[in-house]
């Protein structure tokens, strides 16, 4: 029989204001074992410990009870309090009698006779708690980055620093990511290129970080600390360390009429190509939809002019197989697809582009030279219609656009206008706005002056078609404020696109078993808390995969990330959770059941003799839990028919013995 | 095949060749257009769901129409999108289902099970456009037509369920079927200024105006439309390019506009 002690707690008013602290104590010393009972004001408080640590002493406690919170606030608390008095720690039941009993009770009545059977529950629980210790597993000490953007780029460069060896996965041919596409950057206006290239560069010289570009994760097993990932790297055709980026196999390509997604399609590359003159590594690439060698086997210049010799027809995807001890993923973000808004013409006319668009437009490096040239006629535009929230806080039309704010778009707009009246003080710039939403050092700032220094026209309300009509764009729009229509004869359109995850976000989440939101993005250990780490244990999150951000929120997120990961990386061994599931191998039939619904792969069988009553012996097949592996999810015990598998901690006796005590 | 047919009042008056070349396109075709009895005026304009009173004649129509198990057809886009409004409003709310039922007092109960077609769709979805590709003897080769489809065909989306109300392309598939060069206009989409036209004709003839320059700024030579309003204003506010029903186009691609012309 266990000696119990009952601690109820006040939390202030919080439950004590709805529960009658004093009866439930005295209602719950008679449920058998109880030896002790007591109650107090903040029992999470070193007094409230001291008055569980000395009870243990003095009565000779072997279970605590805690009615207080819910265990998730201050589970692992009196879990130390008990390790202080020499108590197993899995020794603690907490009976949640806030979260789930007074802050959901209007009365004390029924908020009382709750929390009595809930505390009866916990009792009875605990009567059947057995001491847990939890098992150890060994670090693998290097990191996987999964995305090359600036959030990639970040994490790896300090985790590198820390002096762990970081492995980059970036499915483009260079790092850089959305970034590397940008122009400048709000609020200092400045160049992204100026930025972020030294930031690659120092990417590529540090040897503690390896770039495996134009791959791609193909499989991840294992778990924190022993992650065991399987690297595609898709042949380029041509050997990465041999080619030394001269340029001289582009220049010559035949095929020169290839869309430059670098450019977002507004210019052409050739069937080789190097992405932009900064990328990292700056390897030649051959596009195998485009190149006449690899479709028809006629060509060949490339190789012919390569003197270095780097060109490889014959290349294969490669993969490769790397431990790794904490991944973090980094996989950003994409604009939307408009081809569901023809009321704003993206489709009809060149001249309705997007942001991203317009960052290539005004970039020096982009397919104007940074002239702002309209795409149609390479034309200067003179009036300009700036359109936010497309496709954003879109509620009505979530089947083609997003609920949440995209967040980064008041701003960049706001960046754009601005950029277009400094250079271009002829033309006309409009933006239409919901709301500006501009909270972030210096960017309210930023957005009043281009209102007032720039004069940007900014008008309250929404552009309802954008019609092209000869070499004109018919915009017509509602201004909310002077509550009437407007119709503008614009030359440019630019569309203030809605942000959605990568799509390879869903497909790593799977491996992962990281969780995700509706919208696809990442969902964080904690939203206040813990926003950088994924609830499944040694997955970090980093930058826009987890919500939409900035270049400065996401660096801050990216170095955040980083801390985390060496908080995990410099430990030479981790604790498990010892609340974990183990087959009774006597009632195991080997029927695969629980493997088949184990969300982490932690089951596996294994033949195994057991003696037989006519005293032979007997070779059975009999399920076995990777105790490092398994997370204690309880899936297997619920499929189990045979009742062979059981919960430590969470045994079906214990719960059983809950519910008596509930139903009693 | 057999369908029920739902006129309308404008089909019989300012609007005979919309019905005329229709009919006769079904019967090419393969679709006999059954005309509904003693079928009435479908109200003109969908009201509130308050006035059950304006919708008793939609609602028999498509009774009589359930009781043949034949979905009902209209070419009107007005009568279509009152039609289709009507059955939707009696499949989904059952207060108004039971009160026009009560109302009408017929042997039997309606609850909105009769399929509800433009013809646009009929032709779409039980005729097929490749089967009408086949059957042109006279394709529109050269004609540049931009499709106007109006509001009442599209909207609301949700219940009317035709086409993607931004970006739809059930009017150009048809008519490219019908070998035209179509001509795709952002305004096509746009109202016509509808019965505006009654009480402010100013307004409504700058709504028409928009659609018709854009459309023939675009390269059109002809606007086609289903809607016997649409067309009214678009032919009275603007004389750029002519305006003309589908039907029409249909009947002369098929090889059969003469010989109703003649009728």
């Amino acid at each position: 029989m266990q000696r119990i002690g009952v601690f109820v707690c006040w939390c202030g008013s919080n439950i004590a204001g709805t529960v009658d602290v004093q009866a439930v104590s005295e209602a719950l010393k008679t449920e058998p074992g109880v030896v002790f009972f007591t109650n107090y004001q903040y029992m999470c408080s070193q007094a409230g410990q001291d008055i569980i640590i000395d009870a243990v002493k003095e009565h000779n406690l072997t279970g605590i009870v805690v009615c207080s919170c819910s265990p998730r606030m201050h589970e692992a608390t009196f879990r130390k309090t008990a390790a202080a008095a020499g108590l197993n720690p899995y020794m603690v039941e907490i009976a949640n009698i806030r979260e789930q009993c007074s802050w959901v009770h209007k009365d004390m009545a029924s908020g009382t006779e709750k929390a009595i059977i809930l505390g009866k529950a916990a009792i009875a629980k605990v009567n059947l708690n057995a001491p847990l210790t939890p098992g150890e597993s060994p670090v693998t000490k290097r990191a996987l980055v999964i995305g090359g953007g600036i959030a990639g780029i970040q994490t790896a460069l300090d985790i590198a620093d820390a002096g762990f060896p970081v492995d980059i996965v970036e499915t483009k041919p260079t790092i850089g990511g959305k970034m590397a596409q940008l122009d400048k950057t709000f609020p200092t206006l400045d160049c992204a290129a100026c930025i972020l290239t030294p930031k690659m560069v120092d990417v590529a010289q540090n040897d503690k970080i390896r770039i495996f570009s134009y791959s791609e994760v193909q499989e991840i097993k294992g778990f924190v600390g022993n992650f065991d990932v399987t690297i595609k790297k898709k042949a380029r055709f041509v050997k990465e360390e041999i080619c030394t980026g001269c340029g001289a196999c582009v220049e010559k390509c035949p095929m020169k009429k290839i869309p430059n997604e670098f450019n977002l399609g507004m210019d052409n590359r050739r069937a080789i190509y190097i992405p932009f003159a900064q990328a990292v590594p700056k390897v030649a690439t051959i596009d195998p939809s485009a190149c006449n060698m690899l479709k028809n086997g006629k060509c060949g210049v490339c190789s012919k002019v390569c003197t270095a010799g780097a060109i490889d027809y014959t290349q294969k995807d490669e993969f490769i197989n790397e431990k790794y001890g904490a991944i973090v993923v980094a996989t950003g973000f994409n604009p939307i697809s408009m081809d569901k808004f023809d009321e704003y013409a993206y489709n009809q006319s060149k001249d309705v582009i997007t942001s991203l668009e317009f960052e290539r437009l005004t970039n020096a490096a982009g397919p104007t030279q940074g002239k702002l040239l309209r795409p149609s006629d390479l034309e200067h535009p003179h009036t300009i219609v700036f359109v936010q929230c497309v496709g954003s806080r879109c509620a009505a039309c979530a089947e083609k656009g997003k609920e949440y704010c995209s967040k980064i778009c008041c701003m960049y707009t706001a960046k754009h206008a601005m950029l277009v009246r400094d250079k271009y003080p002829d033309t006309e710039v409009y933006v239409f706005y919901i709301d500006v939403r501009t909270p972030g050092k210096n960017f309210d700032e930023f957005y009043r002056r281009a209102v007032e220094e720039y004069g940007v026209k900014y008008i309250k309300g929404m552009v309802g078609k954008v019609t092209p009509e000869g070499n004109k764009l018919k915009v017509r729009a509602s201004d909310l404020i002077a509550g009437k229509q407007l119709n503008i004869d614009a030359d440019l359109v630019v569309l203030a696109v809605a942000i959605e995850p990568d799509k390879s976000a869903r497909p790593l989440a799977t491996m992962l078993t990281a969780s995700m939101d509706t919208n696809d993005f990442f969902t964080e250990a904690h939203p206040k808390l813990r926003p950088v780490e994924s609830p499944t244990a040694g997955v970090f999150l980093s930058g826009a995969c987890q919500g939409p951000k900035d270049i400065p929120e996401t660096v801050s997120q990216a170095s955040a990330a980083a801390s985390k990961v060496i908080g995990l990386l410099v430990k030479d061994k981790l604790k498990g959770n010892p609340c974990i599931a183990s087959a009774n191998e006597l009632m195991c039939n080997g029927c695969s059941t629980c493997a088949n619904v184990c969300p982490y792969g932690a089951i596996t069988y294994i033949d195994k003799e057991f003696p037989m009553f006519d005293r032979t012996m007997q070779t059975r097949r009999v399920a076995q839990v990777n105790p490092a592996v398994c997370q204690g999810c309880g899936a297997c015990t619920v499929a189990c028919m045979s009742g062979a598998m059981d919960l430590r901690g969470f045994a079906s006796s214990q719960i059983i013995a809950e519910v008596d005590a509930i139903c009693r | 095949m057999k369908v029920s047919y739902f006129p309308g009042c404008t089909l019989k008056n300012k609007a005979k060749i919309l019905d005329v070349y229709a009919r006769r396109c079904a019967e090419v075709l393969g679709v006999t257009l059954e005309e509904i009895d003693n079928w009435q005026c479908c109200g003109g304009v969908f009201t509130s769901k308050d006035e059950p009173g304006s919708k008793l004649s939609s609602v028999r129509a498509l009774k009589f129409a359930f009781e043949k198990s034949q979905p009902l057809v209209s070419v009107c886009s007005a009568c279509h999108n009152v039609l289709k409004q009507t059955n939707h409003l009696m499949q989904s709310d059952e207060a108004f289902c039971t009160k026009v039922n009560r109302y009408m007092a017929e042997d039997s109960a309606y609850d909105g099970s009769t399929q509800v077609y433009h013809y646009l769709e009929l032709l779409r979805d039980v005729v097929g456009f490749d089967k009408i590709r086949e059957a042109v003897v006279n394709p529109l080769k050269g004609r540049k037509i931009a499709p106007y489809y109006g509001c009442l065909l599209l909207r609301p989306s949700s219940v009317m369920q035709m086409d993607d109300p931004e970006n739809p392309t059930i009017f150009e598939d048809l008519l490219r079927a019908l070998g035209a060069e179509v001509v795709v206009s952002s305004m096509r989409n746009e109202c016509c200024g509808g019965y505006v036209t009654m009480e402010k004709p100013e307004f409504a003839k700058k709504k028409s105006l928009d659609i018709t320059s854009n459309m023939q700024a675009m390269g059109a030579d002809m606007i086609a439309t289903a809607c016997p309003l649409c067309k009214y204003n678009l032919d009275k506010n603007s004389d750029a390019i002519p305006t003309v029903y589908f039907t029409e186009l249909l009947a002369e691609a098929l090889g059969v506009k003469e010989e109703c012309d003649n009728a």
